[in-house]
């Protein structure tokens, strides 16, 4: 069943340099109790396309200004939609723990705060619902740090309380933007063994922002991949990463380093992200590309099925090309 | 690890400044609360007898007069010690008058941006170009001499201030991660104004007030000194001052002693204003 469903999502910001679009044209869906990895390098407009699912495109500079998105049926970019849905359906987990949370409140508070404004609860329920939240969400000795400001716990801590906020009012979607990226190595992997295990508890569903492919491999079951504001390549987890269709993603493949494969050197993708102030003309990703020709200056291309793929979509002229290089 | 708690301990700024201000304000305000009650006061009495005594001379009916006595025979400490019950009350009641006024627009102009905070800015832009003494001496003409209209008169003058460092507060905060946070986890404009933005403001708020608080101060004194300020049965130290002008020659005492009191005072709530602001802006931390 779909949860989520993203259309044709245009973002555009006004910048000093012009107008960029940040997110030009993006679908994707997301089901019920699915974990869904949004990668794609810096600039991108992954993150962006998580703050128009909530509606926290910061304004003015920044509008929504095409396509549609429906959670549940419900048309999110409707005015006001999203603001009764956030926290209760649609949570959030952002990349900076430390800066996510309000540096002048105990943590206790400001979970508990999630209880008291939304169902009402008394200063005492609060307390006793934050506590709760904090051991399910493996603080240790929760009782205590209930009182504890932000700045006195430790980046995975944080993140921690973050992440028992976000789950407070049980949402049906959680969204989190690089929630491991400002962590240390050996917490990223607890983070994210405590958000699956939250999520397979509560039944919900997962966008995951990330750039780290080695996060998403464990957790994901399928990956939208974005670049310049576009989704180059979609589809289940097993079949984008085994056969990658768009050279963005082998790209990408290859320069990650494999703890367990051969030590092969590891090969960069040329180039560097493209201005968004002057995209090429046609494939945005033509100039670091290897199989680009005439066809791919000339047309944009469209997000299309691979054949024998039924679920697998990429945005190549030349899929083949990619196809047939890796693995 | 004992050595840099030390280190950091000795290194905060202005510790000594700021324990001089509060030791210095608190023997004013301690004075000010219980001195009336020990040296009493009558502010409608004449004792032409022990009229212009100097400092330390013992009076007729056997009391001692430590910093004198004013032309119709009061005792100035005693006066003084009224003056300055009035003279914090009013400068209190001012900066939360004006604190509240300002800070408000100040929220409201940096938080919700666009065309409100052009008109609020404009306005505070105008109260500025306007010489605010003119504006209060027009004002308590318009209303007439008493302490509520004086309290009034300074806040008409004042919030700009306020309204300047909260707007600023706003517009670096509300940008921050942790408001889009609260946000996203259903927080209403109310909620974020008042948990997320309103806290940042205390800090810089507090000590522009410590500041303000001596401008006002002196400025309630200026305006009862013209006249325009608490009625002569109110003895600030403005009044106090303004009626020891004419004896000047004579009985030095009555203006200059409640001259160097106020005096003292604002220099105290300036360096401890400025000490907070040393150990509380960011922007200097680092210096």
């Amino acid at each position: 069943m779909t949860l989520l469903s993203v259309r044709d999502l245009r973002v555009e910001f006004a910048t000093s340099g012009g107008v960029v679009t940040a997110v030009d044209g993006a679908s994707f869906d997301v089901d019920a109790g699915e974990t869904v990895a949004l990668l794609g390098e810096s600039g991108s407009g992954k993150s962006v396309t998580a703050q128009a699912l909530l509606g926290i495109v910061p304004k003015p500079a920044g509008r929504v200004c095409g396509g549609s998105i429906s959670y549940d049926g419900r048309d999110l970019l409707a005015p006001g939609a999203a603001k009764g849905l956030r926290g209760r359906e649609i949570a959030m987990v952002f990349q900076d723990p430390l800066s996510s949370l309000n540096p002048v409140f105990r943590v206790g508070a400001q979970i508990g705060e999630m209880f008291r404004r939304h169902r009402g609860a008394s200063r005492r329920e609060a307390r006793a619902a934050a506590l709760d939240l904090m051991q399910r969400v493996g603080i240790p000795a929760a009782s205590k740090r209930l009182d504890d400001y932000p700045h006195q716990f430790s980046g995975g801590m944080r993140q921690r309380v973050m992440i028992a906020m976000a789950l407070a009012l049980s949402p049906r979607l959680l969204i989190a933007d690089e929630p491991t990226t400002a962590l240390d190595v050996t917490v990223q992997a607890q983070i994210m063994q405590l958000l699956t295990r939250l999520q397979s508890e509560e039944g919900m569903s997962l966008v995951l922002i990330t750039h780290d492919l080695g996060v998403v491999a464990d957790v994901a079951d399928r990956v939208v991949l974005m670049y310049a504001g576009r989704v180059v390549e979609t589809g289940p987890l097993r079949e984008v990463y085994e056969h990658s269709a768009h050279p963005y993603t082998s790209g990408l493949m290859a320069s990650v380093p494999a703890l367990d494969g051969p030590r092969d050197r590891l090969i960069p993708i040329q180039g560097s992200p493209p201005d968004l102030l002057s995209l090429p003309s046609g494939c945005s990703f033509r100039p670091r590309c290897q199989y680009a020709d005439a066809v791919c200056a000339d047309v944009e291309p469209d997000l299309r099925q691979l054949s024998g793929r039924p679920t697998h979509r990429a945005a190549c002229h030349h899929p083949e090309g990619a196809l047939t290089h890796a693995h | 690890m004992p050595a840099p708690v030390a280190v950091r301990r000795r290194t905060r700024a202005g510790s000594a400044r700021i324990r001089f201000g509060f030791a210095v304000i608190a023997v004013y305000v301690v004075a000010a609360a219980i001195g009336p009650w020990l040296f009493r006061y009558d502010p409608v009495g004449t004792r032409t007898a022990d009229r212009l005594k100097p400092p330390f001379t013992r009076l007729s009916d056997g009391s001692f007069a430590i910093f004198g006595t004013d032309q119709v025979g009061q005792d100035l400490f005693a006066q003084m010690l009224q003056g300055a019950r009035i003279s914090i009350a009013v400068g209190l009641a001012t900066l939360v008058l004006a604190g509240t006024i300002g800070v408000t627009i100040g929220l409201a102009a940096g938080y919700f941006g666009g065309w409100l905070d052009g008109v609020l800015m404009r306005l505070a832009d105008i109260q500025l170009a306007f010489p605010s003494i003119l504006l209060a001496i027009f004002i308590a003409a318009l209303l007439g001499p008493s302490v509520v209209n004086v309290v009034i008169v300074l806040a008409v003058a004042n919030w700009v201030t306020f309204a300047r460092v909260a707007r600023g507060q706003a517009l670096a905060t509300r940008r921050r991660e942790f408001v889009d946070a609260s946000r996203t986890l259903g927080a209403g404009t109310w909620r974020l104004v008042t948990r997320c933005v309103l806290p940042a403001c205390v800090a810089p708020v507090l000590v522009v007030a410590t500041v303000e608080i001596g401008h006002v101060i002196l400025a309630e004194a200026s305006l009862s000194f013209l006249g325009l300020g608490t009625p002569a049965s109110t003895p600030s130290w403005g009044v106090t001052i303004a009626n020891g002008r004419n004896y000047l020659a004579d009985a030095w005492w009555i203006s200059t002693i409640p001259g160097i009191a106020l005096a003292f005072l604002v220099i105290s709530l300036g360096v401890l204003g400025d000490a907070l602001r040393d150990r509380y802006d960011p922007r200097l931390r680092s210096l």
